[in-house]
């Protein structure tokens, strides 16, 4: 039972609150007239300790600060909580901080101070690099905004990511051709390339629901333009080293990948997930999702709901969904341990249909097998 | 023992929202024959189906003492009648239990087709009819412009109209008078050796079967041995009762009564609706006229969806068999969807509802495959099969001709959509027999293959018309045609389920057609999918399902995990509402849907 040290350990830190909620966005995020930092700063830190407690002695590979808008944070209480992090466990040589940061001007003015807390990584949410876009897309910042905010982080921090969101409504292959070459041409090592996807609970879901949001690009339009982000960012010499990540070899997000290869993750603050492996069982962690509720119970000692124990068969769902987006796939042995790996037959017939392909004891999906991921791993995993 | 003239027998006939089964829940508060706290609504249909769905299958009925303004007190019987073509001899024998009808007809909507077909019925049956107008309170009831039509279209005197409220109650005082003055009493003889009509019958499940007549003549007593005439099956009576609508026990029933009886009779397949009883001994010799036996007409495939669910359906179709003499069933063998029955039914809504039965009171998920009806054939060894099912066609070099069931189909239609139904009997290879006028609608009569008018007819000749065609058919003959066997391949593996049997000519239509929908009905894989429809060798439709371009996640990190592995359990699920043929999966309603014939 431990397998998750061949994904590492990381933790993730939630900050809930937005300026203002995206129209697109199913996260947990929550728009609140003023935040009493102090306040949130002693609960994190109480979180911290308690699950630093549990998991003694381990050396942390990562942390990453998502949202919400953590770019929002005193850079006090970022470096009041990396600070707390040093004191808990033991830290990788290579511990990357990620940061993830709206790029306009206000933020762009906190990221000296960050980067002193101890952050050595910003994925910023740059979304388009069309200011027409980014109003439909509900966001506040303009396409100069990003791009000077963009320039204020290279100069800050070692590295830097954006995303940008695509197959939006009324894009034309051409329009995304053209956005994506402007991205690579301004990009460092990393970036993040999203299609759009409407959510049930959001309101570009509600719109859908009641026949608006028009001009969204049909599955066919959609599977192109995913093919024309593959031959771009191959091209330009940042292939996918997942899904929807694009990095130059060896700067992929070391704590992204911690999720996708089955490692361990605490998730603290409202509705953060975590996985955890404690003796011989692998714990599904979830945090009270409403931000009050959660700063109530975390000042009061625990800010988790009732942990799941989870079955093989379980790990194994999740190790299936999670490994196959990367490019690397996963690991055959780990999931013949847990017992229920898919049978030899359909590997066999999803490799015949050039879906997947199994080499060298990993089991990878193949660039026609990745685009309908879903699909493939229903048939594994039936 | 009542006397005659102080018994009312009658049904209602209604339109389904035109208020029947509220001016029954009315005719019974007001008449104190169920306590208030007793009402529900809606408390003749029993079945949850038959709620729902606003239809009445099984017969009911309801026994109401009245205290008319004459000074005397009435029995008045109500019969709840089955409404739809499919159960049209059950309605026919219904209607001959009692004298007289009520003709509720909404004030705002006017009569409309299935009315017309029910009030044929009833005039069939000989009945004194009391027009009723129902929802007179509402701002868009128009009563002249209805009662006009009520005698233009039907040609019913429609001034004594009474007009009423069901909702509210307003009238209702009025009905019961109309009922006890203008509706005839039964007649029949005390005396006589006893007549009895089995109207309906039923099973329950701490009674047995109750089996509900209408004596004609003569007495009948609990302790009496009777016999059913049709199946020469004698039985002694355990107990007599009307019902209220629950049971009351009552010592006899003499001429005009309608009742229930259990007699320890095992299975209500034991009994026939239509049969006459009688005594056994000074019984009568003639049986009353018109009784004909139940015979299935269409013919489908149920499946479990779950090959485990196969004992649980048996049990079931077991069960639902005791109680619905009209469905048969014997076991069946599928290369594609394994064990199950080939099931008979007297129509598609029979077929639905004993579908719909068997997935709720059961709890079971069930493929149902193509309708069908019972072809003929003649092999050249001069030997006659019957084909239930188009897979067991036999190499037609052994077979030296095919014959079809044939109907003959009276159409009322208004005017203005006649057109369009002579295109759709045309289409349905029909020919046309009869064309006449009554006012302005007209009446046609068409010659037309039953194979053609099982899957949609109904529901197209409602569509084109609006719902404003009535539609009745008899089964006329078998008649050799030029049929064939036209199979469905998927991914080029042959779906036995889908196979049906199609006239030479239209077979080209109708593969297209299927071929077309099939590609609508079965979702996107991972590689294309042909889909052909082919007779013997031949291809003469194909389409290609292309494969699925894109379905991918785009986002998925440490917090989507939980809810992503929810999704696939939800999709493992799914998958067990599909078959597998070969590598392509089905859904189970593409069995059903890809034969409705929109175009």
């Amino acid at each position: 039972m431990e397998d998750w040290r061949n994904g590492g350990f990381g933790l993730y830190l939630h900050w809930p609150f937005c300026q203002s909620k995206c129209p697109y966005c199913d996260f947990n995020s929550h728009v609140a007239a003023s935040v009493d930092q102090k306040r949130w700063e002693m609960a994190f830190l109480a979180e911290i300790d308690r699950i630093g407690a549990e998991t003694q002695g381990r050396v942390l590979n990562t942390v990453f600060f998502g949202g919400g808008t953590p770019s929002l944070m005193d850079p006090e209480l970022v470096a009041a909580i990396l600070e707390r992090v040093r004191s808990t466990w033991i830290m990788a040589n290579d511990l990357e901080v990620t940061l993830e940061a709206n790029p306009g001007s206000v933020e762009a003015g906190r990221f000296r101070g960050f980067s002193e807390a101890g952050v050595n990584r910003v994925s910023m949410g740059v979304q388009s690099l069309q200011d027409e876009h980014l109003r439909r897309l509900g966001r506040l910042h303009s396409v100069a905004d990003a791009k000077r905010a963009f320039d204020i982080a290279r100069s800050v921090f070692d590295r830097v990511s954006f995303d940008l969101i695509y197959a939006r409504q009324d894009q034309t292959l051409d329009d995304w051709r053209s956005e994506l070459g402007e991205a690579l041409s301004m990009a460092v090592d990393h970036l993040s390339l999203y299609q759009l996807t409407v959510e049930d609970g959001t309101a570009f879901g509600d719109r859908l629901a009641r026949g608006g949001l028009k001009g969204l690009p049909s599955d066919d339009l959609g599977a192109d333009m995913y093919a024309v982000t593959q031959d771009l960012c191959e091209a330009a010499g940042m292939p996918a080293y997942e899904v929807s990540n694009h990095a130059r070899p060896g700067a992929e997000s070391r704590h992204n990948r911690i999720y996708w290869q089955g490692g361990d993750y605490a998730g603290i603050g409202p509705g953060a997930h975590g996985r955890l492996t404690l003796g011989d069982v692998r714990w599904a962690t979830v945090a009270e999702r409403m931000p009050d509720a959660w700063l109530t119970r975390a000042e009061a000692g625990f800010g988790e709901l009732p942990r799941e124990a989870m079955t093989v068969g379980e790990q194994a769902d999740e190790y299936l969904i999670m490994g196959l987006r990367l490019s690397e796939g996963l690991e055959m042995a780990r999931l013949e341990r847990m017992q229920t790996a898919p049978a030899p037959a359909k590997i066999e017939e999803l490799t015949r249909m050039g879906m997947i392909e199994l080499t060298q004891g990993r089991l990878r999906a193949t660039a026609e097998g990745r685009i309908v991921l879903n699909s493939v791993i229903a048939a594994l995993a039936a | 023992m009542t006397q005659l003239d102080r018994i009312r027998n009658f049904s209602i006939v209604a339109h389904i929202d035109h208020g029947k089964s509220t001016l029954a829940d009315r005719l019974i508060q007001m008449t104190g024959t169920v306590a208030e706290r007793d009402m529900k609504a809606q408390m003749l249909d029993s079945m949850d189906i038959e709620r729902e769905r606003g239809i009445t299958i099984k017969a009911n009925t309801v026994r109401i003492e009245y205290p008319a303004k004459d000074g005397n007190t009435y029995i008045l019987n109500l019969i709840d009648t089955p409404g739809h073509v499919d159960f049209a001899y059950e309605v026919s024998r219904s209607m001959r239990a009692v004298e007289g009808s009520l003709l509720v007809v909404d004030a705002s909507q006017g009569v409309e087709a299935q009315t017309l077909a029910n009030v044929y019925q009833a005039l069939d049956a000989g009945h004194e009819i009391v027009p009723v107008l129902n929802k007179i309170d509402l701002p868009a009831a128009e009563p002249d412009r209805v009662k006009a039509q009520i005698e233009d279209v039907i040609g019913l005197d429609a001034s004594d109209a009474v007009p009423i409220s069901a909702k509210s109650g307003m009238g209702i005082p009025d009905v019961l008078e109309a009922i006890v003055t203008r509706l005839p009493s039964p007649k029949g003889d005390r005396d006589a050796p006893l007549k009895a009509m089995l109207v309906d019958s039923w099973y329950d499940a701490y009674l047995g079967v109750v089996v509900m007549i209408r004596v004609m003549d003569g007495v009948i007593r609990k302790g009496d041995r009777v016999k059913m005439m049709q199946t020469g099956a004698v039985y002694g009576i355990d107990r007599l009762a009307v019902l209220k609508p629950q049971m009351v026990d009552i010592p006899e029933l003499g001429p005009g009564e309608i009742g229930v009886l259990t007699a320890s009779i095992k299975q209500v397949r034991d009994t026939r609706v239509g049969d006459t009883i009688t005594h056994e001994r000074k019984g009568t010799d003639t049986p009353l006229p018109g009784f004909k036996p139940a015979q299935p007409v269409v013919f489908c495939g149920l499946f479990p969806v779950d090959a485990n669910d196969f004992e649980a359906l048996r049990d079931a179709i077991e069960k639902l068999a005791l109680n619905d003499a009209s469905f048969s069933y014997e076991m069946e063998t599928s290369a594609a969807l394994g064990f199950g029955f080939r099931c008979g039914f007297l129509g598609l809504l029979h077929l639905e509802v004993i579908r719909d039965r068997l997935e709720r009171e059961y709890d079971l998920d069930l493929i149902t495959t193509a309708p069908s009806v019972v072809f003929k054939l003649h092999m050249k060894d001069g030997e006659v099969r019957d084909l239930h099912n188009p897979a067991d066609m036999p190499d037609l070099t052994y077979v030296e001709h095919i014959e079809e069931p044939r109907i003959k189909a009276t159409i009322m239609v208004p005017d203005e959509y006649l057109g369009d139904i002579l295109k759709l009997c045309q289409d349905r290879r029909g020919i046309q027999q009869d064309l006449s006028y009554a006012g302005s609608r007209a009446m046609v009569v068409y010659d037309l293959p039953l194979a053609e008018v099982v899957f949609d007819f109904y529901d197209r000749l409602k569509s084109v018309t609006k719902g404003y065609a009535s539609f009745d058919y008899t089964i006329s003959e078998y008649r050799e045609d030029n049929l064939v066997k036209m199979s469905i391949l998927v991914n080029d593996e042959p779906v036995d389920a889908l196979s049906m049997m199609v006239h030479r000519d239209r077979a080209e239509t109708r593969g297209r057609v299927m071929v077309e929908k099939l590609k609508e009905l079965i979702p996107r894989h991972m590689f294309k999918i042909p889909i052909q429809a082919a007779i013997g060798g031949r291809v003469i439709a194909r389409e290609t399902l292309s494969a699925m371009r894109k379905d991918v996640t785009a986002k998925c990190y440490g917090g989507d995990a939980s809810r992503k592995r929810k999704l696939l359990d939800k999709q493992k699920a799914g998958k067990k509402k599909m078959r597998q043929f070969g590598k392509v999966e089905i859904p189970q309603e593409a069995f059903i849907s890809a034969l409705k014939m929109d175009s």
